[in-house]
């Protein structure tokens, strides 16, 4: 395994010293199969015990260490060193405000969360005795693919439209939202309506799609959101022509 | 400092903290709750179990089955009033889960599917593909948003208990954000922090696993119990050590060496045919699948690789379309970090330290000997693991015991409690803040936190691996105590108050440091073998002398005292622990 040099211009910024952000340049020894994150922890414990940034499972499923690397939100995890020619490039992920470094502040997308109901929402609880809710594997099918969100925020950095105004309920927080809509064992559809079915939710995506492309669980958030278009227009008409038949 | 008083605090928002608090808010609503966790909730280490949880749910098993399943894999360590409780609840929580949503894989007709798992009679361990604990714990995320009650502070570093006359009255925590120290003053507190996989350096456990909730209580009072069983997983990628689920041995996959052969079957686990069978082969228990890694390391029929010797996991026979439905996260995982399609070759594996067994010491009801302190999960030991955990048992006991814990807690504060010495208690949360403080402020010293890091994880992994033995760790015991009278020479380099990682990874390898003392000490004393604590210098199980929980005690400065107390046994006397064809 040969041993090489890369070089990282990482962004830093410490509110308590900085007035603004600058970068700061370090030459890492890394072997082939390095990710990202790996010269990131090399640098922390042998370079510069001041750099912050957030990682914990190192195998891109908790979702901590999203960051922009050469300009693209990813999983520092699950980015490969050897995929870089250069000088590579990691700033904090878009769209939010720093914190530190590469540590960005999540309330915003956390208090978006729990608008959209993510929870399953039933007219009348199921007792435990009387066993589980039956589900065939179609039914699952229809919605397994929205529950692999990890909650990275990679899509919310690349998302245009979240960009422009954070009033934006946001790609992951509304794909979470049709998951539970198309869920045999939900009756929350005309719950999440208010939120879901607004300017600030599924009509402000202007779809453009970013958040699928970088979305590294392939999720497909657009497609989440065209289909809640669909359902929820439908849902429109259905108010006039079956007023009795709402989930 | 600022107080926040609350009625319960939870330390931890993995699997247990979470479904703690659910229960708790279920309890009563009117009860606050605090819910205080280093990360956010889904970060937590619960989120990396990929293969399932088990519960008794399918007309071809038993309670008995899961019963005898569980106490013969923890090489009857376990305490047996303990296992019963978990195993008959397990499928009520599983189902609970289900109707909060978890997206369970299923049957052809809807019911919930179970595969088999290793050391298990009858397929019982309930799945979703494999990633079974991150569909849980997110479920427990997204349900503890439904509740107004669970107040939650997340990014904030618990670094101590407040205990004052054996009684508990809350935990002081670093708000990473600020660097300021709050005390969040309770009635109770539950511990559910996981475990503490980070004192080695392979490990599947992810950085944040720090043991940091054990290392709390242990100071606090609370002995540490069984710290000298952890367990390696036999199935982790070379270098990273992440981990490949039992699950692939689950569906149908098999361990070969360097010649293609299928070597478990000289370890007292075959015939190889038929295959699958239960308890057999790949299908054994994990604590006898890494041991038999190492003989065949020892014998030189391992594969060579950078990043150490490994064995083969060939899962090519299942075929695309099975790997891509039950494990499309192993394929995943083998392609991105090892090179590998489990499409077409077979995936490097090792021996990869995965999981304590032992933990902070409670009864059944998940208390401690400390009033007002309750902990579940990874970070406890009630004890249902004994000796080495059954593969599945894991998701299934943070439901189980985090739901009681929360139970317990919330049936004490609305108890009443009676009244303290105040100033007592904010001398107490005054002493853990100044403790922050002067790590934080210290301008002299010469040791470094990575360094010092790296010594101790070496030191472990010398000394108190797969197979130890008295030289092996005593050298251990003695690296130890230097690197921790060194601790006290640490230097921060990072002097912001502003989510400062150099002051949290300081605090948390101040934990790593005495739980390793803990694991170290008790494996010394305990002269015999038996799980996945294996005495190269006594090969033998010693029923007469450890058919015994070992109890290690905090000292501030010398080796903690290691006292003994008995496992109860109600309806299965220590027997041979049996797998393959000899078990018909």
């Amino acid at each position: 395994m040969s041993e090489r040099l890369v070089e990282l211009e990482i962004f830093r910024y410490d509110p308590e010293q900085d007035e603004t952000p600058r970068f700061q340049t370090y030459k890492v020894p890394y072997q082939d199969d390095w990710v990202v994150l790996d010269a990131i922890n090399y640098i922390k414990d042998e370079l510069d015990r001041t750099l912050s940034y957030r990682w914990s499972c190192h195998m891109a499923v908790c979702g901590s260490c999203g960051m922009v690397v050469n300009g693209e939100p990813v999983l520092a995890c699950h980015t490969f060193l050897r995929d870089y020619p250069g000088k590579i490039r990691v700033e904090p992920l878009h769209n939010f405000p720093v914190e530190r470094d590469l540590v960005v502040a999540m309330d915003d997308f956390i208090d978006k969360l729990g608008t959209v109901k993510p929870y399953i929402v039933a007219k009348e609880e199921r007792d435990v005795d009387d066993g589980e809710y039956l589900q065939t594997p179609a039914e699952l099918a229809r919605f397994k693919q929205y529950t692999a969100c990890i909650n990275c925020l990679l899509c919310y950095s690349a998302c245009p439209q979240y960009a422009l105004t954070d009033s934006f309920v946001g790609p992951a927080a509304l794909a979470l939202a049709h998951r539970y809509n198309l869920d045999t064992r939900d009756e929350g559809r005309s719950a999440r309506e208010d939120v879901v079915a607004s300017n600030e939710g599924i009509w402000g995506c202007s779809f453009v799609g970013a958040c699928s492309e970088v979305c590294p669980k392939s999720v497909d958030p657009a497609a989440a959101i065209q289909q809640t278009k669909i359902a929820s227009t439908g849902d429109y008409f259905m108010k006039f022509l079956m007023p009795w038949k709402r989930k | 400092m600022d107080t926040i008083n609350t009625d319960v605090a939870i330390v931890g928002a993995g699997g247990a903290g979470l479904r703690a608090a659910i229960a708790v808010a279920e309890a009563d609503p009117s009860l606050s709750i605090a819910l205080i966790s280093k990360v956010y909730p889904m970060r937590s280490h619960t989120v990396a179990a990929e293969g399932g949880a088990a519960g008794v749910i399918k007309g071809n098993d038993s309670f008995d089955n899961h019963f005898h399943d569980t106490v013969a894999g923890g090489d009857w360590l376990c305490d047996q009033d303990a296992v019963d409780l978990f195993i008959h609840e397990a499928p009520r929580e599983l189902t609970r889960i289900e109707h909060w949503g978890c997206p369970w894989s299923r049957e052809p007709d809807g019911h919930v599917a179970v595969r088999p798992f290793g050391g298990m009679k009858v397929e019982r361990t309930w799945y979703a593909a494999d990633k079974t604990g991150f569909h849980l714990l997110h479920t427990l995320f997204q349900t503890s948003l439904k509740y107004s009650s669970i107040e939650r502070f997340d990014e904030y570093y618990s670094t101590d208990l407040v205990v004052t006359d054996g009684r508990c009255h809350g935990v002081t925590a670093i708000e990473m954000r600020t660097g300021q120290v709050r005390f969040f003053r309770s009635k109770c507190v539950i511990i559910a922090t996981g475990g503490a996989g980070r004192v080695f350096p392979f490990t599947t456990n992810g950085a944040i696993k720090t043991g940091d909730g054990m290392a709390m209580a242990y100071r606090a009072g609370v002995p540490l119990k069984d710290m000298e069983f952890v367990q390696y997983h036999p199935t982790g990628l070379p270098g990273t050590g992440i981990l490949i689920t039992e699950g692939s041995r689950g569906e149908g996959g098999i361990l070969v060496n360097k010649d293609g052969y299928r070597y478990l079957q000289d370890y007292n686990l075959g015939p190889p045919d038929p295959w699958p069978r239960k308890k057999a082969m790949e299908l054994g228990p994990r604590d006898r699948l890494s041991q038999a890694f190492w003989h065949e390391q020892k014998k030189g029929r391992t594969i060579a690789t950078d990043y150490g010797d490994v064995v083969h996991l060939d899962l090519r026979h299942l075929g695309e379309a099975k790997i891509n439905e039950r494990l499309p996260m192993v394929r995943e995982l083998s392609i991105s970090y090892a090179g590998v399609d489990p499409v077409h070759d077979p995936i490097p594996v090792r021996p990869v330290v995965h999981y304590t067994m032992g933990g902070i010491d409670t009864d059944i009801d998940t208390a401690t000997c400390v009033e007002g302190l309750y902990a579940a999960g990874e970070c406890a030991c009630v004890s249902i693991n004994g000796a080495n955990r059954l593969g599945s048992n894991s998701l299934t006991e943070l439901l189980v015991f985090g739901a009681r814990a929360g139970e317990g807690a919330a049936r004490l504060a609305l108890s009443g409690v009676a009244e303290v010495d105040q100033q007592q208690v904010l001398a107490a949360a005054g002493a853990a803040e100044d403790r922050v403080l002067q790590l934080f402020r210290k301008s002299d010293g010469a040791e470094s936190v990575s360094g010092l890091r790296r010594e101790m994880n070496d030191a472990m992994e010398a000394g108190a691996g797969i197979y130890r033995s008295a030289d092996t760790l005593q050298a251990c015991v003695d690296t130890l105590q230097q690197i921790r009278e060194r601790y006290k020479d640490v230097l921060l380099a990072d002097k912001s108050n502003v989510f400062n990682t150099d002051l949290v990874e300081a605090l948390e390898l101040g934990s790593m440091i005495d739980v390793a003392m803990a694991m170290a000490a008790s494996a010394l004393q305990r002269k015999e073998s038996r799980g996945s604590h294996q005495r190269l210098d006594y090969t033998d199980r010693d029923d007469a002398t450890y058919l015994k929980h070992s109890l290690a005690q905090y000292s501030a400065e010398d080796l903690p005292a290691i006292a003994y107390c008995d496992v109860r046994i109600t309806r299965s006397q220590p027997a041979e622990r049996v797998y393959g064809g000899a078990q018909e």
